[in-house]
């Protein structure tokens, strides 16, 4: 389950706000829902996420079921040189998951 | 003391009106500091057509600099059976202090939402979303 999409612009001038948006792949199944046979669903959200600009965090967001299934989180960033953005997330199966993007600083 | 004194000592207590502060997950991270109304806008549909994906915005009133920014964002549904639903850590690094993101609500309800600001501070705002299928009906 590390399949995301992120949204950035292709390049930002330095100084610059940048918005991310990024959209994960997951159930973040709540726990509550039964299957079709009627056997509960274990719960398995992802809980932990970290957002890193070279290197450095930027963002970090601890989740619960209470966000809705693909999770979506838009947030700003300050460009400062081109360099990768990597996001790492965890959920409750212990399953860790990763995205990267490049952001190109003119 | 005069009684018009009385109620303005009574606003300079200045409570949120929007949740409790002594509410045990509230407690949790103000650890009994004030919660004040203001600085902090949530920002949600009046009306849902269903809780399994409704649109959130918070954004905060703060200049981002190191010596004044926001911490961390809370955010509490009243109704949800997991009343904590996220929290935010931004820092002086973030140039705006804004996110969104897309919550699952069970049931028409109050959406709280808290800034923890660099100095301390606390401050709530909330919204109020009519939905029409709650979320987590499904074999509840």
């Amino acid at each position: 389950m590390a399949l995301a999409r992120i949204d950035l612009p292709q390049e930002a001038r330095r100084g610059e706000l940048v918005e991310v948006r990024i959209v994960i792949q997951h159930p973040m199944e709540t726990g509550f829902r039964r299957a079709p046979q009627g056997e509960r669903v274990p719960r398995n959200a992802i809980h932990s996420l970290v957002c890193r600009y070279r290197g450095i965090e930027v963002f970090r967001a601890t989740l619960s079921t209470g966000i809705a299934a693909n999770p979506f989180l838009r947030f700003f960033l300050r460009a400062t040189q081109s360099g990768d953005l990597d996001f790492w997330w965890l959920d409750d199966d212990e399953v860790q998951g990763s995205a990267k993007a490049r952001l190109n600083v003119t | 003391m005069k009684r018009r004194e009385f109620i303005g000592s009574l606003t300079a207590l200045a409570v949120s009106p929007h949740i409790s502060t002594t509410d045990p997950l509230v407690y949790s991270f103000t650890k009994g500091r004030p919660v004040r109304p203001g600085r902090i806008k949530l920002e949600m549909p009046a009306l849902a057509e269903n809780g399994h994906s409704v649109a959130m915005t918070v954004r905060v009133d703060s200049p981002m600099t190191p010596s004044d920014h926001v911490r961390a964002v809370h955010l509490i549904a009243e109704k949800n059976p997991v009343r904590d639903m996220a929290v935010f850590y931004l820092g002086a690094h973030c140039p705006r202090a804004e996110v969104s993101s897309r919550i699952r609500l069970n049931g028409s309800q109050q959406v709280v939402a808290i800034a923890e600001l660099s100095d301390g501070s606390f401050w709530s705002d909330a919204a109020y979303v009519e939905v029409r299928e709650a979320a987590c009906t499904d074999g509840g």
